[in-house]
This record gives structure tokens, C-alpha cells and sequence, in this order.
């Protein structure tokens, strides 16, 4: 069809980014790391019925080799400085989705003891609301990440000196 | 009635200038006593009249009274099954009470969240810091006059729409 195929047949030419954005969505690995209810939720997605491992998306118990992190609960300004540590730890790319009413807000927990939102310190890629979300929507919510994913551009590429050079997200 | 608990009749008969007041209501017994001889109330309640389980050491404000502060101690008696209320006011501006860790270990937790959420300090606690919020927390959020969004937000208002 047009492009001439001189390696033979079974060999696939495609672009850099539809490549890495393919393997970077198909294989998220969430942190496993719970803070309140919406964890409870979390392991059931993860569990038998709803079952995350469908989609490549497997939890990990270390940072080191973890590229997502769920942020599932309350976060109180006691365990902020412990999420930015996790956080830091997980090399990039990396992605946060704020799950729940309390990741998302706050929300009910209007106090002094409790950050008003994750996205007060982290960069948050999806918000799911819901108090607290039925798998389902945290399914959806991780599908919405792999649409943002696949519509990266030369992330990668740049990285290595490749292409347009992209200046990472502060 | 108050009157008749065996407890309250020993601590009237023991400690009768202390003893500010007493009272019973739906079965719970509370005895009023003054601060500086709370350590002798309970050494009496635990060793004489075999409280011997404290359940809970706690403090409530009554912003705008004096004395503004109340400390709360729940005594059980595991032999007798039996529960006594133990009341002592604290001033705000003498905001401190004798640290009942010499009768029972687990006042030293209690009392370190009495300290930690209502400002009370605990004379001769072992280990008199905080426990719930940060080490480096200013203020004591469970006192009325401490903001709920916290000192560093505007209050809440109502809904606006």
C-alpha cells in the first residue's frame, strides 16, 4: 500500500510515539497504596470480578516500579509529606489520578487536619469523583488515563535526544 | 442516688474539702473533685475501692466559663464491674493537672492527647508530646476558640448559592 516493505513481511513501520504510548498504556503499574475507604474500592478493582489485570494494570508494592499512583482516600496533612516521598521515588513517566470526593477536594472533611485536594502538591492527570467510586469508575478513570497516554507526544524521543525536545512538567 | 454509692460515701468521708460535687444521672456516677488532689482521688479509687481499669482520660472546654478547662477520667472496676466518673476543673491560665502515669500506664497516650488536642499540661507525665497531629503543629485544634478550616484559611461561610 504505498510504503515499500524491503525488511519482508513481518515487519510493522509505525511512529515512535504510537509505539511507546502503546506499551506506556497497555502496561500501568499503580503503587499499591491505599489510604481510606476509596482503597477498599481499589482492591476490589483489582480483585477477581472487576479484575485490572486485563489491562496490563497490575499493582506494585514499590515505587521503584510503579509509573501511577492512585491516591485512594483522605489525605491529611500529617501523611502529605509520606505521598510526596512515595511520589518522588517512582521515576518517570509517572501519572497521579486522584480518586474520590477526598482526593479530588477534600471532601466532606472541611478541616483544619486535611489537604483540600491532592492537587495541592502533586500534579494530578484524572480526577474521579464519588464517595466513594464504584470500580467502575475507576475503571473508567484509568481508561481515561490510557486515552491521555496514547495522545502523548515524543515523550520518549525527547528523552533521548530525539525530535522535538520537551521541557518535563514541573 | 449519688448519695448511696458505696464509692462516693468513702470519698466524701476521705476527702470531704475536695469533693466538689457529685451526681448520678441515668446510672452514671460523677464525682466533681478539685485539681490539686486528683492524684490522691484516684490512688484511693484504684487501690482502696478496686477501680482499678482507667478507660479514658479526656478534657472538654467551656469557652467563656471559669474555670474554662474539665478533665475527664473514666474508672472501671473490672471485680466489681462497676463505672465512676471523675471530674477535675482546670483553669486557662493554670491549664495543668498532676499526670496520673504513676497509677496507670495507659494514661500516659491518653493524657498526651488530652495535651495534644485541648492544651492541657500533664505535671510529671514521662513523655508530655504530641500524638495525633504534627510535631511541629501550633495551637490545639480541639479548644472552641481554634479555628475549623484551620488558622491559616477563611471560614466557612455558608453556601453561596
Amino acid at each position: 500500500m504505498g510504503v515499500d516493505q524491503p525488511l519482508g513481511e513481518n515487519i510493522i513501520t509505525t511512529s515512535l510515539d504510537s509505539l511507546v504510548n502503546w506499551a506506556r498504556k497497555s502496561s500501568i503499574w499503580p503503587m499499591t497504596f491505599g489510604l481510606a475507604c476509596c482503597a477498599i474500592e481499589m482492591m476490589a478493582t483489582g480483585a477477581a470480578k472487576h479484575d485490572l489485570d486485563r489491562f496490563g494494570i497490575i499493582f506494585r508494592a514499590s515505587p521503584r516500579q510503579a509509573d501511577c499512583i492512585i491516591i485512594a482516600g483522605t489525605v491529611t496533612k500529617k501523611m502529605l509529606p509520606v505521598i510526596k516521598t512515595v511520589y518522588e521515588q517512582m521515576p518517570e513517566p509517572k501519572w497521579v489520578i486522584a480518586m474520590g470526593a477526598c482526593a479530588c477536594s477534600g471532601g466532606v472533611f472541611d478541616t483544619y487536619s486535611v489537604v483540600q485536594g491532592i492537587d495541592e502538591a502533586l500534579p494530578v492527570d484524572v480526577y474521579i469523583p464519588g464517595c466513594p467510586p464504584r470500580p467502575e469508575a475507576l475503571l473508567f478513570g484509568l481508561m481515561k488515563l490510557q486515552d491521555k497516554i496514547s495522545k502523548e507526544r515524543n515523550s520518549f524521543g525527547s528523552s533521548i535526544g530525539l525530535g522535538e525536545r520537551l521541557e518535563p512538567a514541573a | 442516688m449519688a448519695e448511696n454509692n458505696r464509692a462516693v460515701v468513702k470519698l466524701k468521708e476521705r476527702f470531704a474539702d475536695s469533693v466538689l460535687d457529685c451526681k448520678e444521672f441515668r446510672g452514671e456516677v460523677t464525682v466533681t473533685v478539685k485539681k490539686e488532689s486528683i492524684l490522691d482521688v484516684l490512688k484511693c479509687l484504684k487501690d482502696d475501692l478496686r477501680y482499678n481499669f482507667l478507660t479514658d482520660v479526656t478534657a472538654v472546654d467551656f469557652l467563656g466559663q471559669s474555670p474554662r478547662f474539665m478533665v475527664v477520667y473514666h474508672l472501671y472496676s473490672i471485680p466489681n464491674k462497676d463505672r465512676i466518673r471523675i471530674k477535675a476543673p482546670v483553669t486557662e491560665n493554670d491549664c495543668s493537672i498532676d499526670s496520673a502515669t504513676a497509677l496507670w500506664n495507659t494514661a500516659n497516650w491518653l493524657e498526651r492527647e488530652a495535651y495534644d488536642l485541648m492544651g492541657i499540661n500533664f505535671v510529671n507525665h514521662p513523655n508530655l508530646v504530641r500524638i495525633l497531629m504534627t510535631d511541629d503543629w501550633v495551637g490545639h485544634p480541639l479548644r472552641k476558640d481554634y479555628p475549623l478550616q484551620g488558622p491559616d484559611r477563611e471560614p466557612y461561610k455558608g453556601r453561596l448559592s
